[in-house]
Order: C-alpha cells, then structure tokens, then sequence
C-alpha cells in the first residue's frame, strides 16, 4: 500500500494543475466570446505580427 | 495538498483581485463600443475589423460576436464617424453608452459562479476517486486514511462552493418562506456534518462525494440560469443604450456631437433627417415632417413647421430641423409616458415560475418525510443516532438535484434557440408565460405594418405616377422629399419644364404641354393635402397608404392553423385599421386610446383568455405590460420593449409562431424533468427511509438523474 502515498499526492497535483489551468483560462477573458472564437479559427491569415517577431 | 491550498483555501482573494482587473479593462478610457446587429459570421468579423484599421487613428479594433458589438481603440477619432465607415463597408451600427456597456460587462457575479462550479468540480473528482477506492473494498487504514484526505478536499471546497445556496436558503427561512434553496441547504449542511462525525468516528457511511456532486450539478444549473439572464440583461441594456444617446448640439453656429444627458433647456440642437427627435423641443428653423406612429399610432406623417412643439421619440422624416430645448431627461413627454405605464398592472408579477411552484409542493413534502423516518426509527429500534443517520440520508437523497437543473437546462436551450432566430427573451418567466397563450392582440401601426405611409400606385394611372415622382424629385421643399421618399421604388420618370416652386403653396410644372400641380390643397383644387393634378383631370388628394411587413400573411395563417383567436387594437383610423384587418382577415378596433388598449386585455384576461400582445408604440405600452406575455420588434420605443418579454430583432413577424411552439415544447420538456427527477424519488425514498441507502446509492441517484435531466433538455435542439 506504500504505493498511494505517491499516487495520491501525483493524483492531487495533476487535479490542481487542471484546477489552475481553467483559473489561468477564466482569468485571460477566454469565455467572453465563444461563438467570435469558434468563426476566427477559420480566417486565413492572422495578421500583421507583433513587431518583436519582425526583428529576428 | 500545497499545490492546490492556493486556490481552494482562499479563491476568493482570487477572484477579487480578478473582478478588479476585468473592471479596469472593461471601463479603459478612449475605448468606444458600438452594437453591430447583423453581424452572424467569420467574413463579418474580417470585414469590420478591417474597415475599422484603415481609419487613421484608430489603434485597434475587436469584434465580440458573442455581445454583436466592436471594442475600438479609437484614439481621437469620433464615434459618429466610425458609423459611417461601417455603413459604408455594409454594416449598421450604433453607439453604445460607455457607462452601460460597463456596467453590462463586469459580469463578476457570473465569474464567481464559474469559479464556485471549477472548485466544487475538482473537489467531486477527486473524491469520488477515493469514494471508488473505498466502496471497492478499501478497509480498516486505507479507508480510514481516505476518509480524512477526502474531508480535507470537500469541508473547504463546499465551504465556499456551496455558500450561494446557504445564503439564499437563510435569506427565505428569515422571512418565513421555503424555497428550493432550504432543502438543498440542509442536505448539503447536513451530509457535510454527519460525514465529519462519521470519519472522526471511524464509521462507514461518508457522503463527501454526494454533498460535492450535489453542489456542482446544481451549480451548473445555477450558472445557467445566471447566463440566461445576463444575456438578455445586457442585450435589453444595449437597446436602451440605442434611443439617441447623442445629439448635436449648435453653440453660435458651431456643431458639436453631444451626450442626450449633457443637454440643458434652452440649448439649440439640430435633428437631421431620418433621425429620433432626442428632447422635448420647440422648432426655431426648418420645416419638415413628423413621424408620430410609435407615440400616437397615426401611420400619417404629420407637417411641422418654425413653432412647432416636438417631443422625444418622433423621428424626423424629411429635412433637418432646428430645436429649441424645452425639456430634458425625466422631463421630457415620453419619460413621464413611461412613468405613467410603470404603475399598469404587471402579469410578470402575477405569475409564479413553475419552479417556485414545484418547490412549494417538494420543499415541505422532504422535510416532513424526513422528519417522520426520524420519529419512525426511534419508534422501532429506539436508538436515536441511527434514526438521525437514517433521516439525513433521507434528506441527502431526496435534495432536489435533478429539479434544480430541470428548469434552467430547458430555458437555456429554449432562449438560445430562439436568439437564433433572431427572438431576444428579455424575461426568466416570459417562455413559460408564451407557452400558455391562447389568443393574439396586435398593434397596427409598425408592427403589422411597416409603420411607414407609402403612395398607393394603384389609385393612380402610371402616366400620373410618373409626373408624380418627376415633380416630387424636381422641388426642394421638405414635404415633396417627403413624398418622394414614399413612392414605391421602379417608377419611370418624365421630363418637366418650366419647374417653379411656389412657397407655401406646392410645385408647379409643364409636362407635354399641360400644366401639372403637387402641393397644398386649396392652391392645387383639392379637398385635402397634399394634393396632385394634371391639367384637364380632376384634382386628386394623395392617397397614402400602408405596407404590411414582411410574412405577416404567413403568420397570421400558421396562427389560425392553430385556431389562436386574433384582433387588432390600433389608435390609428377606423378606415386604415379596417383595411389591415380586411387583408389579413382578423377582427379589428380602431381609435382606441392607451387605456382601452389596457381595458381590452384585461377583458380578455377577465374571460379566461392568456393574451399575448404584440406592439411597439408608446400607446401599447401600458397593455403591453398587463397582457399574459408581450413581443414588440426592435424597433419599438424604449418604454415599450420594457414593458415587453420578447423582442423581435428580425424585419419580420414570421417567428411568432415558432416562438409559441418552442415555448410550448420547453414548458413539456420542463414537466418531463420534473416527471424524471420524481420518478427518481420514488424508487430513491423507500429504500433511504427502510435505511438501506449507501453513499454509493446516494452518488448513483444524484448523478444519474441530473444526467437525465440534461439530456432531455437538450433534445428541445
């Protein structure tokens, strides 16, 4: 039984890491506008990039 | 555990910090919001965002299709101006109130509700993780040791998850009433509190698993609901925001674009055409013509000219007008109009939601059956903690799990469904109420019809409608634009010459040799104005008529397919009510003033009738509000899409009747739920009250018939 008290703990953290995870997601304003993103995929080109990118 | 002590120990001092940021994101300063209406997809999104980024100054631009409105970074650039590239590229667009698109958008309420369901969600997994361990056989130590990390999941996971129902429950039993929300809350208090003892007692019998899933799937009905709501909130907000929030203002000749709350009596404001009149006024220069359909219900418009009194709500058809303020805010007409209309009696009020119904009936029945198991067990074994356990596991099985979800899971699906077909449901009740409709009272003017007077070509040969449309064009006088604005569209043209204006009087021409006249009636030779002639023909007076809207035959059809009585109240003529009704075949009352619209419905009610009243005017208001459930179309006046459940965001009238079937079918599948979640009950009951209900059975019951529950509402789809 010396194996759970690995388990449990690895059990607990992944749990707490999707907990975080969906925190992170409703923090970044990700469920504002489902149906924009769902249609947004489909666009063909993303835009200009940001101008960090342009310099390398 | 220190993983995750961050988040499920205190989310709050979470989430307030994140409330904060939302609110400072949201009310950022130069930010301009406008309501896009139109807009459905992904070639929309491209094309106002592009149209948006090549106006020099604008930074940034973010469609939200979600909301149909634009977020623009717009830097110096005026509101007002960014309409008109949007017009341009094919896109309407308004702007919105800053304020109340802020207001609209901090949903922290709804944030919290996510955030309760995301804990309570990974408290019940990985609990019932350990519940699946112990209920396959884990004994002695393991189970014990299970027992206790479970306990220290679920106690602070529930502690905050579950604090809304406990506060509402408090909320009703403080004032002596019982809601949904008391049950739940003792079996959730309760199931918490006897699995604590049991696991500090070593016992068996741990319900952490119940009481969690328990507060999740009700939470997830909860955010529904919360959902539902908001979005209509919001959507009914943003169509406020739309009655004229701005004006222009003229200060010693110079124009400037003001906010309608800016506006003091005695300024000088200009009202171009086509544009809602934003204040009480009184005309200085400019004549024009008045559109007064949603204030009076004439379909008629009406000549003003320098002296003239104008309230807010008309809309300027013609020519730019001039107005000096005489009344602003609260106290223009229309804002005590609607002041007068919030003391008619209100049928949302009347009327109690199905679940509040079902929970007078249930919350009672549960405890009572509780408490007779409790009373029952110590009569037949006299041992007083296993009639306690026995009672609570009573109360833990029959919490109305499955009840919570019935009603929202339908609404939502029902409403969404709905907005899809372009039918904004601005009330929670308002599907329930449509479902029971037996009998349809409709408004004429702008909602039957158009709400705007066109020629009738067909009192007129086509040579004259010819000469018509000619000499309408060739004079710049605002009611000939006026006239020319309602000649159907493909008429010929003729040449005239010779055109000279004659002010005060009309327009006069030559066409072919003969003299033709447009203008006013005793200069032209006729009865009334404006009037028509062509020389050597009797002088005709223009004969105006309405258009019906869009698949209003159609609708009026599939309703009597139905055999749902119609009638048609209008403030409008007995001779223009009369012929709307003749074509549509459905019995009609014309002339009739505000208060007998109310008079009428009520009638109806008093009869046994559900009325659904359909109107957009100012006039329908006060019945809109005593009728069973109300519809206006977008375009009504703001006091009347309060006043009303459903707003019609479409040109059309055709989803009337499709909005009756979709309520009708949610009000089934709602008592379907109600009907599983019961059926649940009565097989779940006998066997808790004998004492033979397991935490496993209890997990079983609560999952199982939420399921259910969930997938019949969304078979409405």
């Amino acid at each position: 039984m010396n194996v759970l008290f690995i388990l449990v703990p690895v059990s607990l953290f992944l749990a707490g890491l999707a907990l975080w995870f969906f925190l992170w997601t409703l923090k970044s304003n990700q469920y504002d506008d489902l149906d924009g993103d769902a249609w947004r995929i489909l666009a063909d080109d993303d835009g200009p990039r940001p101008e960090e990118d342009d310099r390398g | 555990m220190t993983e995750t002590s961050a988040f499920s120990a205190c989310p709050a001092c979470n989430a307030a910090p994140l409330a904060a940021s939302v609110a400072r994101a949201n009310s950022g300063g130069g930010e301009t919001v406008l309501s896009l209406p139109n807009i459905h997809c992904a070639g929309c999104i491209r094309g106002v965002e592009g149209a948006l980024l090549e106006v020099p100054g604008v930074k940034g631009a973010r469609v939200n299709l979600s909301r149909k409105r634009v977020s623009i970074d717009a830097g110096p650039v005026e509101p007002e101006a960014l309409v008109e590239v949007l017009a341009e590229a094919g896109y309407e667009a308004q702007v919105l109130d800053a304020a109340m698109v802020a207001a609209a958008d901090t949903d922290a309420a709804g944030r919290q509700l996510l955030l309760r369901i995301a804990v309570a969600g990974f408290a019940m997994m990985n609990v019932m993780l350990f519940s699946v361990a112990v209920w396959s056989g884990a004994s002695q130590a393991t189970q014990h040791m299970f027992h206790w990390i479970a306990a220290g999941i679920a106690v602070p996971a529930l502690f905050f998850s579950a604090q809304v129902f406990v506060t509402s429950a408090w909320g009703a039993v403080k004032h002596g009433r019982l809601n949904m929300d008391v049950p739940i809350s003792l079996a959730i208090i309760l199931a918490t509190g006897l699995s604590v003892y049991e696991t500090a007692a070593g016992g068996e019998r741990v319900y952490f698993d119940a009481a969690l899933s328990l507060t999740f799937f009700l939470l997830a009905g909860r955010y529904l609901d919360h959902r539902t709501r908001m979005a209509a909130r919001s959507a009914s907000q943003e169509l406020s925001a739309l009655e004229s929030p701005r004006a222009v203002r003229v200060t010693d000749g110079a124009r400037e674009h003001v906010n309608v709350a800016d506006l003091a009596v005695g300024d000088e404001v200009l009202v171009s055409a086509g544009m809602r009149i934003p204040v009480d006024g009184t005309v200085i220069k400019g004549a024009s013509d008045i559109d007064r359909a949603l204030l009076t219900g004439e379909s008629l418009a009406v000549a003003v000219a320098e002296g003239d009194a104008l309230s807010a709500g008309e809309e300027n058809i013609s020519a730019p007008l001039h107005l000096r303020v005489t009344a602003v805010g609260e106290d223009t007409t229309l804002r005590r109009m609607a002041a007068m209309i919030e003391t008619a009696e209100n049928a949302r009020s009347r009327y109690t939601a199905l679940a509040d119904r079902a929970a007078k009936v249930y919350a009672p029945v549960v405890h009572l059956l509780a408490l007779v198991t409790f009373i029952g067990w110590i009569a037949w074994d006299g041992n007083i903690a296993h009639a306690l356990n026995v009672a609570i596991s009573v109360l833990i099985i029959t919490c109305p799990c499955a009840l919570g979800l019935a009603v929202p899971a339908v609404m939502t699906a029902a409403t969404g469904r709905l907005f899809r077909k372009g039918l904004l449901v601005k009330d929670a009740t308002a599907l329930e109420r449509l479902a029971e409709v037996d009998s349809v009272v409709f408004d004429k003017t702008g909602t039957l019809t158009t709400g705007r007077a066109v020629v009738d070509g067909a009192a007129l040969s086509d040579d004259d409608m010819a000469v018509l449309a000619s000499l309408a064009d060739a004079s710049e006088h605002p009611v000939s634009k006026a006239i020319a604005a309602a000649l159907p569209g493909g008429l010929a043209r003729v040449e005239l010459t010779d055109v000279s204006e004659h002010p005060g009087k009309g327009v006069e021409a030559i066409w072919n040799g003969r003299r033709v006249r447009l203008g006013h009636g005793s200069w032209v030779g006729a009865e009334g104005s404006p009037a028509f002639a062509v020389d050597g023909q009797a002088p005709v007076v223009l004969p105006f008529t309405e258009t019906l809207r869009e698949g209003t035959g159609e609708m009026v059809a599939r309703l009597k397919g139905e055999g749902v009585p119609m009638s048609v109240l209008s403030g409008d003529s007995a001779a223009a009510t009369g012929r709307v009704a003749a074509l549509l075949d459905i019995d009609d009352c014309a002339e009739v003033t505000p208060a007998e619209k109310v008079a009428e419905v009520e009638r109806l009610r008093e009869t046994g009738r559900k009325v659904l009243m359909v109107g957009d005017g100012l006039n329908d208001a006060a019945a809109l509000r005593a009728a069973h459930a109300s519809m206006s179309p977008a375009s009504a006046l703001d006091a009347s899409r309060t006043a009303s459940d459903i707003v019609i965001l479409g040109q059309n009238l055709t989803e009337i009747p499709e909005a009756i079937f979709t309520a009708r079918s949610a009000r089934r599948r709602v008592l379907e739920n109600f009907a599983i979640a019961a059926g649940y009950n009565c097989i779940a009951i006998p066997i808790a009250v004998l004492g033979h209900a397991s935490p496993l059975a209890a997990a079983i019951a609560m999952s199982t018939s939420s399921i259910t529950v969930l997938l019949n509402a969304m078979r409405l789809r």
